[in-house]
């Protein structure tokens, strides 16, 4: 069977998008619900034999689907997913589920909008992992910003055109550099093929230049200190579902590329440059850990908190250059390795449904407040959601058995083979994390009801409840046996981390 | 059934049971919630009669059983897997007993409570937690209980959460073990990074490969591996079972219901770290360093957190206190390298002590959770079974034979006096005048209760009665292994061959102190017998009656006593001031930092001069740029003429 699949994903939410317009009207905000949540379901069910038919053992581009796309410079319209990206693209597959559900709930204006502007960037996302050509990908990468500025735009709040002109200050800064490295290494190698790129041997200097233009594209997603204040912001500002879809995907984006385009592409200046990657990460967690204490903004502090823990993922890719400089076998720098990429899935769930649960507050609260001192005593009055929330708090804070626990775990332990402090410092982030993340839940949850407003709070709505028995079923599968998981990436990580060492790559 | 799944039905009965309570008790009610929790966890204990009856009484070999993979990455292997041995056979049965106990206990403690379901959900997900803790065969699953029991004490800590008192201490008790928990975590890296194996069996039969090797963590300091492993895991322990200076959360771990506190917070998780430096043996034995740290920190703890309970009027937060104490004798029969004598102690603390607590709350809600003891008094005639086994629990503590305590503790203080580790000896002076300390803290909480002219007031008086059967069964339960277990165990546990722990337990030769004691034992019943003749026996007695002539004899001594030495008393009523530390300098440094980092860093540098700074760049060129362009053609020629000209001066020059 030749089913496009990967087409299939990527286009049926864009078809979608315009049944869901074509219906218009606010009257009909049933029906563009139902359509919405059909093409979800949908994608979500075609992830299946994506999954099924995906071979563990291979590190290659699976699912392959070539055409040439514009015959002059050599373009391909190609796809293709490999362990990295298939797993990607069932957790976007999943998370659009989740924020189209959540809209049916939240979003009472401009419904069909909302679905459409959502399932358009489920399939922008789908595309920028699926992608294995490099225009494709930048296409991708650029388009989905549209969908974003517009759901910013449409559905944000007070500030939002501060936060969308600090977003688009930030990522054109950075996309523009990154045009500029992959045009350089179309002069190189005549291609647009993402893979042709690997193993070039460039000079150095250049892999340092490359090397620069990619890490500002990719930093500014990620994001990592300094350049992540667009991302409080915007997270402030963007709606709920927004706020889901930007930490859930949007900020593994620059993870992905760190690991699909900087190590593998240029690993000598990785290699060079690890010193400061793994600077920055720790920063991240500390320094950031530090800043989320004193949020006063839950949203705030639920983004600060997501840098944090992207600072893990970071530090598991750049770590492996001095796991092996210290103990000389690549074997001992899969650990972290894959340690970075489980943790990008566990914070998607954890702090997902962090945002989604902020939102459930501010749409129940009267002027939709999302500050700490508004709210206190909520277990109150939600008890069930007050236990769910705790559940995912404690996947934020890492907890054995949640999904939080085993990227860092994976990292903490492989990073003990770098460097003590190295370790040490990334293992603060157990005190920093329990710190925001509890003293939140403490003021938030825990008291009495603290004001009249919060007399009138309503426990879960159903759909709300199916939202997080979702979440919760993926915070305990990754936590409880995440070895499936991993059994998808061992052949894929092994690839990475051989392109992405110079040794191997000059050999 | 075969070891394996016995020791698989024992974890999961507990947990089904919190499923069932968590998430179907509104619907199944109080009664079936109650019923359904209570069986599983005493069938649980049942089946690990049994276990204990194959590992201990008939000697089959210990079981490594992996229940399933959990993770594998390059050459990593981590596993769900369970060690069915003679530490982990006792360790279950203590566990389960208790729990068995405390769970009856709550249907009368919290038979008002309108989160009476929510509270046996969580009972029963920490003795589930508890039983992953003691039957792990790796440190990983270790570390999934360890965690595991610290969120239910947590959440348990907090249960009563609009109190808050009650949220602020389960935060505080969080925190606090997350400190340990990083060292904890570094140790698990350490032994992974040295060993590539998280399996204690593999750990254990390789530790003299690394025993030449040394790590260098500060510039020029090479440390040896073995002490950076051993004192990590160690700092992990300290934080858990209380241990100076990290035992700041155990009292305000008080705030939670009293079940809680006898289960949790004196009988099972808070010797989670000595179960584990026990569990660790083969690795400590090698690190002397850290078996002085440790006998160091066991002696202060014993001694002078004892103090504290002296001068405390809530009579939890005294049987809080003595915990801790008691944990520090614990700490220091494993720093002496007696083990077994530690673990001995565990089990005995834990039936006197969980007894002590449950009589305590006993008294608690037959007074309506009044906890000050300067308003109790002369509650024995009101409630004369409470007020029996409380005396039970007290005898116990203080270590007069034949009573529980009294071997283990005798057997601690002589293993320590023994010991040639450095610091040994000033752990010894510690256990002993503890030996004093001890009796007077709490027979002065037993006079002030329940002897003595009654302070309550008259309406509470005329309600106050006995508890009920569900309250009272625990209790004698519990005050029956109070009263025999000591002598019961001592012999099998400490000086017979095998002991009881066998094999689960290493120690080096050099460092055996309990082989020299086994010459001069005769028996349980000579050993109390000749009590008499020791000193801390006498200690242990001057002590009970030096608490009667300051609460009952003479109670105008005690204010004697606080005027003539105030700075004593303040510094014991400050609690040497940790507290006011921690405030001042941890809590509030955390939120300056933070703020330093967000309003100065972040708002003002970040975004105010990179950020804002070149948004402003760019509409000022912009700006700039649009006043050039102003539409009038002699600027445009002047302009061109301008740049006809430099291009020129560049050409010829």
């Amino acid at each position: 069977m030749h089913l496009p699949l990967l087409s299939l994903l990527i286009w049926l939410p864009v078809l979608g998008a315009m049944l869901v317009l074509s219906v218009g009207s606010e009257k009909h905000a049933n029906v563009a619900r139902t359509i919405g949540c059909f093409f979800a379901v949908i994608n979500l069910l075609l992830c299946i034999p994506l999954y099924l038919a995906f071979d563990a053992n291979s590190f290659a581009m699976q699912f392959p689907e070539n055409k040439l796309w514009i015959e002059a410079y050599q373009i391909h319209y190609s796809l293709g997913v490999d362990g990295l990206s298939l797993a990607m693209v069932i957790l976007t597959n999943f998370t659009g589920l989740l924020v189209i559900l959540a809209g049916c709930r939240a979003i009472k204006v401009h419904v069909s909008q909302y679905m459409a502007t959502f399932l358009v960037m489920q399939g922008m996302m789908i595309g920028v992992f699926a992608a294995t050509d490099a225009v494709l990908f930048y296409v991708f990468w650029e388009g989905m910003l549209i969908p974003m500025y517009l759901s910013i735009g449409m559905w944000g709040s007070a500030n939002r055109s501060y936060a969308s002109i600090k977003f688009f200050l930030y990522t054109f800064l950075g996309s523009i550099l990154m045009l500029i490295a992959l045009l350089y290494l179309y002069n190189q190698t005549g291609t647009f093929e993402i893979a042709k790129f690997y193993g070039l041997h460039l000079s150095l200097p250049v892999q340092k230049l490359l090397f620069f233009a990619f890490f500002l594209a990719f930093a500014v997603k990620v994001p990592m200190w300094p350049v992540h204040t667009w991302l409080p912001d915007a997270h402030t500002e963007a709606p709920s579902g927004g706020s889901v879809v930007l930490a859930a995907l949007m900020l593994k984006l620059g993870i992905y590329g760190f690991l699909r385009f900087s190590m593998p592409i240029v690993p000598l200046a990785s290699e060079q440059l690890a010193w400061v990657m793994i600077g920055l990460s720790l920063i991240a967690i500390v320094y950031i850990g530090f800043v989320a204490i004193v949020q006063t903004d839950m949203k705030k502090l639920i983004a600060y908190s997501s840098i944090a823990h992207m600072g893990f993922a970071t530090l598991g890719c750049f770590m492996v250059y001095d796991i092996i400089r210290v103990n000389g076998s690549y074997q001992d720098a899969y650990m972290s390795l894959e340690g970075a990429v489980v943790q990008m899935i566990a914070h998607a769930f954890g702090s997902g449904a962090m945002f989604l649960g902020v939102g459930m507050l501010a749409d129940r609260f009267y002027n939709h407040s999302r500050m700490i001192h508004d709210y206190g005593g909520i277990a109150n009055k939600m008890p069930i959601f007050a236990a769910f929330f705790m559940l995912f708090a404690m996947s934020n804070v890492g907890l054995p058995g949640t999904a939080g626990f085993v990227g860092e775990f994976m990292v903490i332990m492989s990073a003990f083979r770098a460097n003590f402090w190295i370790a040490f410092i990334a293992a603060l982030t157990l005190i920093l994390a329990a710190s925001y993340t509890l003293w939140m839940y403490k003021r938030v949850f825990f008291g009495e009801t603290t004001n009249k407003h919060l007399e009138e709070f309503k426990d879960l709505h159903w759909i709300e409840t199916t939202n997080y028995i979702l979440l919760t079923v993926g915070v305990f599968y990754l936590g409880l046996y995440p070895a499936p998981v991993l059994n998808i990436l061992h052949a894929t990580v092994g690839h990475i981390l051989a392109l992405s060492l110079p040794g191997v790559t000059a050999a | 059934m075969n070891l394996v799944s016995l020791a698989l039905w024992i974890v999961l009965l507990p947990l089904a049971g919190s499923l069932i309570a968590g998430l179907l008790g509104k619907q199944i009610g109080r009664r079936a919630t109650h019923w359904v929790t209570v069986s599983f966890v005493g069938i649980a204990w049942i089946l690990s009669c049994i276990v204990f009856k194959d590992i201990v009484l008939q000697n089959q070999p210990a079981v490594n059983a992996v229940i399933y993979h959990w993770v594998s990455s390059g050459i990593f292997q981590f596993d769900v897997a369970f060690l069915i041995d003679r530490l982990s056979a006792v360790m279950v049965l203590v566990v389960t007993f208790i729990s068995f106990m405390v769970h009856i206990y709550t249907i009368g403690y919290m038979a008002d409570d309108p989160g009476y379901q929510r509270f046996f959900s969580y009972v029963s997900l920490f003795t589930f937690s508890m039983l992953i803790l003691v039957l792990a065969n790796n440190f990983l699953l270790l570390f999934f209980g360890w965690e595991g029991v610290g969120l239910v004490s947590y959440l348990l800590i907090g249960f009563w959460f609009k109190r808050e008192s009650a949220v602020l201490g389960s935060l505080k008790a969080f925190l606090v073990n997350r400190i340990g928990d990083v060292a904890f975590v570094l140790g698990i890296a350490a032994v992974l990074t040295y060993f590539n194996h998280l399996d204690y069996s593999f750990v254990f039969s390789h530790t003299t490969e690394i025993l030449g090797k040394n790590i260098a963590i500060f510039p020029g300091v090479n440390i040896s591996v073995m002490t950076t492993i051993c004192m990590l895991l160690f700092f992990g322990a300290m934080a858990k079972s209380a241990q100076v200076p990290l035992h700041v959360w155990l009292p305000e771990s008080m705030e939670g219901p009293t079940p809680i506190s006898a289960l949790i917070h004196a009988a099972t998780m808070v010797t989670a770290g000595i179960y584990m430096v026990a569990r660790m043996s083969p690795l400590f034995e090698y690190s002397e360093v850290t078996l002085s740290f440790i006998l160091v920190i066991g002696g202060t703890t014993a001694l002078f957190l004892g103090l504290v309970a002296l001068v405390n009027n809530d009579i939890k937060r005294v049987i809080a206190y003595s915990t801790i104490s008691q944990l520090g004798y614990m700490a220091v029969a494993l720093g002496a390298s007696a083990y077994d004598a530690s673990i001995f102690h565990l089990i005995t603390h834990a039936f006197f002590k969980a007894l002590l607590f449950l009589a305590a709350g006993s008294v608690i809600i037959a007074l309506h959770h009044e906890q000050d003891m300067r308003k109790m008094g002369g509650l024995a005639t009101f409630m004369p079974v409470t007020y029996l086994t409380f005396i039970i629990g007290a005898l116990a503590l203080s270590a007069i034979p034949p009573f529980a305590g009294f071997y283990s503790k005798d057997a601690i203080i002589h293993a320590v006096e023994l010991s040639k580790i450095p610091g040994a000896g000033y752990a010894y002076f510690c256990v002993v005048v503890g030996a004093f300390i001890t009796p007077l803290y709490i027979f002065r909480a037993l006079f002030l209760t329940f002897h003595g002219e009654t302070r309550m007031d008259t309406d509470m008086q005329k309600h106050v009665k006995e508890s009920p059967w569900v309250v009272l069964i625990p209790l004698l339960a519990l005050a029956v292994p109070s009263l025999v277990i000591g002598g019961m165990l001592i012999g099998p546990m400490l000086f017979a061959t095998p002991t009881l722990l066998g094999n689960s337990i290493f120690v080096l030769p050099e460092h055996n102190v309990l082989y020299p004691l086994m010459q001069e034992f005769h028996g349980a019943k000579l050993m109390a017998l000749n009590a008499g003749h020791t000193l801390t026996f006498w200690l242990a007695m001057s002590g009970l009656v030096v608490a009667w002539l300051f609460t009952i004899a003479m109670p105008a001594l005690g204010e004697t006593l606080k005027t003539r030495f105030p700075l004593i008393y303040t510094i014991l009523v400050d609690k040497y001031g940790f507290d006011a530390f921690n405030e001042r300098f941890i809590v509030r440094g955390t939120q300056k930092l933070g703020d330093y980092f967000y309003y100065v860093t972040d708002l003002k540098m970040i975004d105010g001069i990179f950020v804002n700074g070149s948004g402003r760049m760019i509409r000022w060129f912009a700006n700039t740029a649009r006043r050039v362009q102003t539409g009038y053609l002699y600027h445009y020629a002047l302009a061109m003429i301008i740049g006809i000209l430099l291009f020129a001066v560049l050409l010829f020059f």
